[in-house]
C-alpha cells in the first residue's frame, strides 16, 4: 500500500477501481498545515486525464498491473500474436490494443506487455528498431541539399522521412519513442 | 543541468540572496535588536501535528529556532533576531526544501498588530537596499510594497475567494485545501496581504484573541500569491500551552507519527515569558520574490537532489 507521501511521477495506483499513472505531481503545504499532493493522473485504460488533490492520510493500492516480457510472433489480419517468454503462452492483441506500436513491430521482436487483470493495456518496445525500406522514390543525383528529406515506407507499412540517399531494400534505424529516422544500417 | 552550470545560471539570485541577508541584519541592528544564534540540534522539537523534524542521533535538527528564542525572551532578551538553517522532513516542492533558511524575530511588549507594521517596514527596507522601489513585480503580477498593506481576516478571505465559507471548510476538514488551492493564489497583489485571525486549532502557539475565543492572534504574509511568513502574539499561559501540545501529539499519533516528548524546560520558562510577538520569515521565498523566481530551486546554490 502507498501513502500520499509516496506519490511521484510515473507511480501507478488504483483509483476508483481503475489503474492510473501519475503524470504530474506537486507538493503543496500551507504554513504549518497538513501537506497536500496535487496530482494529474492518466487512466491507463481510457487514457483520460484527471486532476486530484490528495492529503497525507490518503492511501492507495498499487495498480494491479503486471509487465511481462513477450516476443512478437506474427500479424494475422487485425490480430497481433505474442508469446509470453516465461510461460510460452500465446496471446492475441487487436490493432487498437497495440496502438502506435504496430508501426514498429517486426517478427521476433522482444517487448514488454503491460497487463491489467490479465488484459493487455500497453506495449513498451525497444527504443530502436531496424526495418527494411520497402518503397522509396528514387534518389535524384546531385540532390545533396541537407534537410531535404523524402518519405519512404518500411516493412511494417509505416511512413517515415529519410535523407534522399536511402534506397528501397536498405535497412534503417528508427527511434520508436519519436517515430523518427536515425541512421542507415549497414549489414 | 550540471552543478557548475546551475551555479553560474543562478549567480544573480545568489547575489540577491546575499544582499537580502545583509539588508535584513542592518534593519534589525538599526532597531536595537540583538542577533542571536541558538543550537540547531535540540533534544526535542515543539509538538506540532504537521511538522516533522529530522532525527539527528537521539536528538533532532530544529524545524525552527522558536523554542530556544522564546527561552531567551523569558530570560530577559527583549528584542532578538536570528537567521537560521532549519530542517523539516518530507517537505519538497517548488516552494519547499527539507533544509531551508528562516528569519525569526521576537519582541517583548508588543502584539501581532505591531509586528505586522514592522513587517511592512522590513520589506520596504530590503527593497530599498536592493535598489528597488516600492513598486516591484512577481511572476508578471504588480506588487506595491508601500504602506499600508491589505489586512484581511481569514474568515473574510474564505468568504471572498473560497468555494465554501470558513466554518464549512473547518467542518469538512478542508481548511488547508481551500486556503492553499483557492485563496492563496489570489492574495498579495498589488498590495501584500496580511492574512490574520486564524481558527484556534491552526495557531497552537498563538494567543487566543480577546473577545473572540475561536480565533488565534496569528497572521501570515502573502505577496504575489507567495506565502512568506507566519507570526503571532505569543501564548504565555504554560498550562494552556501544555494542553495544546498534548492535543498536537494526539493528532500526530492519529497520523501514524511518533509524538514528541513534552518540552518541559520550555514550558517552565514560558510561565515567566513576557507578553511578546514573534514571526518566522522564509528567507528563500523572500529571495524568490525579489529574484522573480518561480521555484525555490532557483535561489539556492544546491538542492538535495544535486548533491
Amino acid at each position: 500500500m502507498y501513502s500520499a507521501s509516496d506519490l511521484r511521477k510515473n507511480l501507478r495506483i488504483m483509483l476508483d477501481d481503475d489503474p492510473y499513472i501519475v503524470v504530474d505531481f506537486q507538493f503543496v503545504k500551507p504554513g504549518k498545515g497538513q501537506s497536500l499532493y496535487r496530482c494529474k493522473l492518466r487512466n491507463m485504460l481510457t487514457g483520460s486525464q484527471v486532476d486530484r488533490t490528495f492529503r497525507e492520510v490518503d492511501t492507495f493500492q498499487p495498480a494491479e498491473t503486471e509487465e511481462k516480457n513477450m516476443q512478437f510472433l506474427y500479424k494475422e489480419g487485425d490480430a497481433f500474436h505474442f508469446m509470453d517468454n516465461e510461460s510460452y503462452e500465446q496471446i492475441a492483441l487487436t490493432a487498437e490494443q497495440v496502438g502506435d506500436a504496430k508501426n514498429f513491430l517486426i517478427e521476433n521482436m522482444e517487448c514488454k506487455v503491460l497487463l491489467f487483470r490479465d488484459r493487455p493495456i500497453d506495449i513498451t518496445l525497444p527504443n530502436f528498431v531496424d526495418v527494411v525500406v520497402t518503397e522509396a522514390p528514387p534518389w535524384i543525383k546531385g540532390d545533396t541539399v541537407s534537410g531535404n528529406y523524402k518519405p519512404v515506407i518500411v516493412e511494417t507499412g509505416y511512413k517515415v522521412s529519410v535523407p534522399p540517399f536511402i534506397e528501397q531494400g536498405e535497412k534503417i534505424r528508427i527511434d520508436t519513442r519519436t517515430g523518427e529516422y536515425l541512421t542507415r544500417v549497414k549489414e | 543541468m550540471s552543478a557548475d552550470r546551475k551555479l553560474e545560471a543562478g549567480r544573480r539570485a545568489l547575489e540577491t540572496r546575499a544582499d537580502i541577508l545583509h539588508a535584513t541584519r542592518a534593519f534589525f541592528l538599526s532597531r536595537g535588536y540583538l542577533e542571536v544564534e541558538t543550537p540547531n540540534r535540540i533534544p526535542a522539537p515543539l509538538p506540532e501535528s504537521h511538522i516533522d523534524a529530522i532525527p539527528s542521533g537521539p536528538w533532532w535538527l530544529h524545524p525552527s529556532p522558536e523554542i530556544c528564542m522564546k527561552r531567551m525572551l523569558a530570560a530577559g532578551f527583549e528584542r532578538i533576531f536570528q537567521i537560521a538553517k532549519c530542517w523539516r522532513d518530507r517537505e519538497r516542492g517548488p516552494l519547499h526544501l527539507p533544509e531551508f533558511t528562516l528569519l525569526e524575530w521576537y519582541r517583548a511588549g508588543v502584539d501581532y498588530r505591531q509586528l505586522m507594521d514592522e513587517c511592512e517596514d522590513l520589506f520596504l527596507y530590503v527593497a530599498g537596499a536592493l535598489g528597488r522601489g516600492p513598486a516591484i513585480s512577481y511572476r508578471g503580477r504588480p506588487i506595491d510594497l508601500a504602506k499600508p498593506w491589505e489586512r484581511l481576516p481569514v474568515a473574510d478571505a474564505f468568504a471572498r475567494y473560497g468555494s465554501v465559507p470558513l466554518e464549512k471548510a473547518l467542518a469538512q476538514d478542508r481548511f488547508e485545501e481551500v486556503l492553499a488551492l483557492e485563496i492563496e493564489p489570489r492574495l498579495g497583489s498589488p498590495k501584500p496581504t496580511l492574512l490574520f485571525d486564524y481558527p484556534l486549532a491552526f495557531g497552537s502557539l498563538a494567543r487566543r484573541k480577546a473577545g473572540e475565543p475561536a480565533a488565534a492572534e496569528r497572521f501570515e504574509i502573502y505577496i504575489g500569491g507567495l506565502e512568506l511568513a507566519n507570526g503571532f502574539s505569543e501564548l504565555t499561559d504554560a498550562e494552556e500551552q501544555r494542553r495544546r501540545f498534548e492535543k498536537e501529539n494526539e493528532l500526530r499519533l492519529r497520523r501514524g507519527r511518533r509524538p514528541y516528548p513534552m518540552p518541559e524546560a520550555f514550558l517552565r520558562d514560558l510561565s515567566r515569558m513576557p507578553e511578546a510577538a514573534g514571526i518566522a520569515v522564509g528567507i528563500d521565498r523572500v529571495v524568490m520574490l525579489f529574484a522573480d523566481a518561480s521555484s525555490i530551486d532557483e535561489v539556492v546554490a544546491f538542492v538535495p537532489e544535486g548533491l
